[in-house]
C-alpha cells in the first residue's frame, strides 16, 4: 500500500495556490459529461454536492435520512472558526493553523492544517451570502465568541443553532440545484458498499429504505461525507442513526483507515441517567465561556451545590490551567472531569459529574445578557432534568462526541482507492489526535465548497475513465453479496435485539477503549469483541421481511460493522503506546498525570490495510514532518 | 412507571390501518418518549414479533425527524418540545397513550409512525434559498445587518421542519413553515433581490402540493417545537400580495 500525502512543495504559505494552479481544469462544456456520486448530506456532502453541481458535473447524491436537512452537523451547536481577525484581537491564518496543529497535539499534517485555516475565511463570507444568520454585533458587524483551545475570539456563531442555520445554508444551495436538475437526490438510500472497476471506485450498492430494494448506481467518482463513528460507543451524542458502514465497508474495498483510536470525548455534556438511555446530550462547548467548572473538595460531600462555601469548592480546571482556565481543550477538561469523579468528588445522584456554574457570571453580566447567549441551552437543560440552571449549576459529564480518525485521505483528499474521495468527519485529516472546539463545521465546509471541487476535477482531466453500466459484471458481483448478507441477517432469527448487541459493545468500548485506555484492558476487549461478534451471527433477532421498510435490517446492518470495526480501534489503541490528544494511554503520563507524547516513536499516521476476514489487518505508516512548528509539550498552564 | 399505549400500525401506504394495544413496563420516569417507544421494540424483537417503526435521529430537538400525535396533540403534552424531548415524567403511571403518525394528505404514511414529509423539501426547491454560487460571496462584515434584523431572521430561521404545523392544523396547512423560510430571508439583505419572487413561487408550490389554507387559528404556533410566530405569516402575505404588482 503506498501512502503518497501529495503534499505540494513549496513554502507553506503558498503550497494551496500552487497547487490550484498546477491543478489541470477540465472546460465547462466538458464538465457535464463527468459524474459524481456524493454519500452523506451534512456540511460536507451538502456543500460538495451543491458546488460539484454548479460547476457543472452531473451529481447524484445519496442520503439515509427523509430529507438531506437532517443530517447530523444539524446539531452542531457553538460555532465555526474563521481567521478573519474582526476583533483585532491578533488573530490570522497563521495562528489559526498553529492552534489547530498544537490542539491536535502535533499529530496532523501541516499542509492540510495551513489549508483549512487559510479558507476558513471564505467559508463565513459564502454562508453571509445564503443568508445564514450570524450573530451581529448592533452595528450590523458579525459578533464573534471564545472557544477552547484558543485565546483570540474567532468563533462566528448563531445562537447555539450554528450548526442548524450553517446546514440549512448548504441545504438551501443543494435545494437551489435540485430545482434546477443539476443533482439528482436521492433519499432514504442506505449505501451498503463500493464497488470497483479496475481498481477505482465507480460506485456504489444502496438499499431503498421504503422498499427494501438493493441497487447499483455508477459514476466517475464517489465522494463520502458520512461522518463520524462515535456510535460505536452505543451511548453518545451522536444521532442514532449515524453510523460506520459507509467507510467502513470501503476500507474493507481496499481504503486504508487512519487513526481509528482518535477519538474525542466532549467534556460537557449531560450526564448518564440509566441503563435504557438511548443518547446523550451535549450542551455547547460555549457554556465554559463563562460557566465555572468545579466539584466540592471534600470526598463524598452530598451537600446541594449552593450551600457549598466558596472556600470549600474546587475550581479544578482553574487551579490547574491558569493560563485557560475552564477554557482548556476538550480533551485535558474531560479527563480532568473523570479524574475527580475517580476520586469520589463526583456530583448528582450516581457521583458522575461535575458542577458547570453561572453564578458569578450572571452577577457579573446579569442574568439577560447570559440568557442571550445561552438561553437555548439552558432551556434545554431544563427541559432534560427538570432543573433550572439559572439558580443551581448544571451537571456535566464527558461523552463521545467526534472522531478524529477517519479513511485515509491524501493531501486531495482522496483515499488508497483512486476514485474515492472522503471529506468532513469521514476522513482523518486535519484535526491530528484531537479537534478544537467550532473547527468540524469549519472542516466539513471547507472541503466540500473550497477543497474537493478543484481536487476532483484534477483527478477527472488526468484519468482517462470508460463509462460503466450499472449491470456491469462488477457491480453484479457486489449487489449479489450484499443481497446474500440482508438475507443471512433475516435467516438467523435469534433471541436478541441488534439493539442489545450494540449497548454491549458500547461498554465494552467505553471501559476499555475511552477516555483512558491501558495494554491489559484493551487485550481483553479484543478478546471479549469477537466472542460478542460470534453470539450476533447466531443469536440477532431480525424480524421482518426485505420486502418495504423494515428498520430492524437497518440497525443490524449498522451494529455488525461496529462489532468489526470496534476492534479495529482496539488494535489502533493497542499499538499506539503513547498518549496524544484523545488518546490516553495510561503507561504513558507525566508525573502530574498529563499525556506524554512520544514523537521519537509516534510521530506517524496510523494506516490500516484490511487483508480478510480472518487475516489481521497490516498497519502502515505516514510519518509527519514539521517544518513550520516545533514540536513541543502541548500545555495549557 | 406503566403505561397503555393504543399504536397506529399500518403496513404500507395503500393497506388500511389499526391501532394496536401494547402494555410498557418499568419505565423510569426520567426516560424521554422514544427511549420508552425504544424498549417496547426491543421486547416485540427479542419476541420475533414485528417492532413498531417511527422516526427519530438527533434526540435533541433540533433534527425534526421525530414527529408522532400523541394524546391528540403534536410532538406531545408540553410547549415548545419535540417528542424525543418529552420525558414520561409527563405523563401520569397507569395513563392510556394514544400514539398516531402526523396526519394530513400531502404527509402519506409509509409505515406504522412514519410519514413521507418531502413535500417540505419541494416547497425549499421552489424558492427557499439565495441564489448565489460558491465563491463569488464578498466579505462578511461588507454589508452590515442590523442586530435587530439579524434576530428576527434567526427567529424565523430556526424552523426545524418537523410538520407539527401542518399536523396540528384542522386545514393541514403549511403556512407556518412556508412563512418561516420566507420571513428569515427577508429581513436580510442577501434575501431582497429575490424577495417578492420567493414568496410567490414558494407558495405556489405549497398549494400543489395540497397543504391547505390559514384560518388564522394558531394551531400550528402553539404546537410548534420552536415556538415561531404566526406574525411571520403575516409578513409572508404581505410579500405575496406585493409580489402581484
Amino acid at each position: 500500500m503506498n501512502l503518497d500525502a501529495k503534499i505540494p512543495s513549496g513554502p507553506l504559505e503558498s503550497k494551496w495556490t500552487n497547487h490550484k494552479f498546477s491543478s489541470k481544469l477540465i472546460n465547462p462544456a466538458n464538465k457535464r459529461k463527468f459524474s459524481v456520486i456524493v454519500v452523506g448530506t451534512g456540511l460536507a456532502g451538502a456543500s460538495a454536492s451543491a458546488t460539484l453541481s454548479e460547476l457543472g458535473y452531473q451529481v447524484d447524491t445519496f442520503c439515509f435520512h427523509d430529507s438531506p436537512r437532517r443530517a447530523h452537523s444539524i446539531a452542531a451547536q457553538g460555532g465555526i472558526n474563521a481567521a478573519k481577525n474582526y476583533q483585532n484581537d491578533g488573530d490570522s491564518i497563521h495562528r489559526l493553523f498553529y492552534d489547530t496543529i498544537k490542539g491536535g497535539d502535533f499529530r496532523a499534517r501541516e499542509a492540510n492544517v495551513y489549508r483549512l485555516a487559510e479558507v476558513s475565511v471564505n467559508i463565513i463570507d459564502q454562508c453571509v451570502a445564503q443568508g445564514v444568520p450570524f450573530a451581529r454585533e448592533y452595528g450590523g458587524q458579525l459578533a464573534n465568541r471564545s472557544f477552547g483551545g484558543a485565546q483570540v475570539s474567532r468563533t462566528f456563531y448563531a445562537r447555539g443553532q450554528t450548526g442548524q442555520q450553517l446546514l440549512l445554508g448548504a441545504y438551501s444551495a443543494l435545494s437551489k440545484q435540485i430545482a434546477a436538475g443539476a443533482v439528482r437526490m436521492h433519499t432514504r438510500h442506505e449505501m451498503l458498499d463500493l464497488i470497483l472497476v479496475d481498481g477505482k471506485a465507480r460506485g456504489i450498492v444502496t438499499r431503498n429504505l421504503v422498499s427494501g430494494k438493493l441497487k447499483t448506481h455508477m459514476a466517475d467518482v464517489v465522494v463520502l461525507a458520512t461522518g463520524g463513528y462515535s456510535n460505536v460507543f452505543y451511548l453518545s451524542t451522536n444521532a442514532k442513526g449515524c453510523n460506520v458502514t459507509a467507510t467502513y465497508r470501503a476500507h474493507k474495498r481496499g481504503a486504508a483507515f487512519a487513526n481509528p483510536c482518535y477519538t474525542q470525548i466532549h467534556p460537557t455534556s449531560i450526564p448518564p441517567h440509566g441503563d435504557k438511555q438511548a443518547k446523550l446530550t451535549l450542551m455547547s462547548e460555549s457554556l465554559r465561556n463563562d460557566g465555572r467548572i468545579w466539584v466540592p473538595k471534600a470526598v463524598g460531600d452530598k451537600r446541594d451545590a449552593n450551600n457549598i462555601p466558596e472556600a470549600e469548592r474546587d475550581y479544578f480546571l482553574e487551579r490547574k490551567y491558569p493560563s485557560y482556565g475552564n477554557l482548556a481543550p476538550r480533551d485535558i477538561a474531560s479527563r480532568s472531569a473523570k479524574e475527580v469523579c475517580d476520586e469520589g468528588r463526583g456530583v448528582g445522584p450516581i457521583g458522575v459529574g461535575v458542577y458547570l456554574d453561572f453564578r458569578d457570571s450572571i452577577k457579573r453580566l446579569g442574568h439577560e445578557t447570559i440568557k442571550q447567549r445561552y438561553g437555548n441551552l439552558l432551556d434545554m437543560y431544563r427541559l432534560i432534568t427538570a432543573e433550572n440552571p439559572y439558580e443551581e449549576p448544571m451537571r456535566i459529564y464527558p461523552a463521545p462526541h467526534y472522531t478524529m480518525g477517519g479513511l485515509w485521505v491524501d493531501y486531495n483528499l482522496m483515499s488508497t482507492i483512486p476514485g474515492l474521495f472522503v471529506i468532513g468527519e469521514a476522513n482523518f485529516s486535519d484535526h491530528g489526535a484531537n479537534r478544537l472546539g467550532a473547527s468540524a463545521l469549519m472542516q466539513g465546509l471547507a472541503d466540500g465548497y473550497f477543497v474537493l471541487p478543484s481536487t476532483i476535477s484534477n483527478y477527472l482531466a488526468n484519468e482517462k475513465l470508460s463509462k460503466v453500466p450499472d449491470d456491469s459484471p462488477e457491480a453484479l458481483g457486489v449487489l449479489r453479496e450484499k443481497q446474500d448478507e440482508v438475507n443471512k441477517l433475516l435467516a438467523i432469527k435469534g433471541k436478541k435485539s441488534a439493539d442489545v448487541f450494540h449497548r454491549e459493545l458500547g461498554k465494552i468500548m467505553w471501559d476499555k477503549c475511552g477516555m483512558a485506555r491501558n495494554e491489559q484492558g484493551l487485550k481483553e476487549a479484543l478478546k471479549k469483541i469477537p466472542e460478542l461478534r460470534e453470539e450476533f451471527w447466531s443469536n440477532v433477532s431480525v424480524s421482518g421481511s426485505n420486502e418495504g421498510l423494515n428498520q430492524a435490517i437497518e440497525r443490524a446492518g449498522r451494529v455488525a460493522d461496529f462489532l468489526e470495526y470496534g476492534e479495529l480501534m482496539c488494535l489502533d489503541a493497542l499499538t499506539r503506546t503513547e498518549s496524544c490528544g484523545g488518546h490516553f494511554r495510561e503507561e504513558s503520563q507525566t508525573e502530574e498525570g498529563e499525556a506524554k507524547r512520544d514523537d521519537q516513536n509516534f510521530a506517524f499516521v496510523s494506516a490500516w490495510e484490511y487483508k480478510g476476514k480472518n487475516t489481521a489487518p497490516v498497519l502502515h505508516k505516514e510519518p509527519l514532518n514539521f517544518e513550520n512548528v516545533k514540536l513541543a509539550e502541548r500545555s495549557y498552564k | 412507571m406503566d403505561f397503555t399505549l393504543q399504536v397506529w400500525r399500518q403496513d404500507s401506504p395503500d393497506k388500511e390501518g389499526r391501532f394496536e394495544v401494547y402494555r410498557a413496563t418499568n419505565i423510569s420516569s426520567d426516560m424521554s418518549f422514544i427511549e420508552m417507544l425504544d424498549s417496547l421494540n426491543i421486547e416485540l424483537e427479542q419476541k420475533g414479533d414485528t417492532p413498531v417503526s417511527y422516526e427519530c435521529d438527533c434526540l435533541e430537538g433540533i433534527c425534526g425527524t421525530c414527529s408522532l400525535m400523541i394524546n391528540g396533540r403534536a410532538h406531545g403534552p408540553g410547549a415548545c418540545t419535540t417528542t424525543c424531548q418529552l420525558h414520561m415524567r409527563s405523563f401520569q403511571d397507569g395513563e392510556t397513550i394514544v400514539i398516531e403518525p402526523f396526519r394530513a394528505k400531502s404527509f402519506p404514511v409509509i409505515k406504522d409512525l412514519i410519514v413521507n414529509r418531502s413535500a417540505f423539501d419541494r416547497i425549499i426547491q421552489a424558492g427557499g434559498f439565495v441564489t448565489v454560487r460558491t465563491g463569488s460571496a464578498p466579505d462578511g462584515n461588507a454589508i452590515p445587518i442590523s442586530k435587530i434584523d439579524a434576530d428576527l431572521a434567526m427567529d424565523a430561521a430556526q424552523c426545524i421542519g418537523c410538520g407539527a404545523c401542518v399536523a396540528s392544523c384542522k386545514n393541514s396547512s403549511a403556512m407556518l413553515f412556508t412563512a418561516a423560510k420566507v420571513s428569515h430571508l427577508s429581513y436580510i439583505p442577501q434575501g431582497q433581490p429575490e424577495r417578492m419572487e420567493r414568496a410567490k413561487k414558494m407558495i405556489e408550490q405549497m398549494d400543489e402540493e395540497g397543504f391547505g389554507a390559514c384560518t388564522n387559528q394558531a394551531e400550528c404556533e402553539a404546537v410548534c417545537p420552536k415556538g415561531i410566530s404566526i406574525k411571520f405569516i403575516a409578513r409572508m402575505n404581505r410579500d405575496f400580495i406585493r409580489s402581484s404588482f
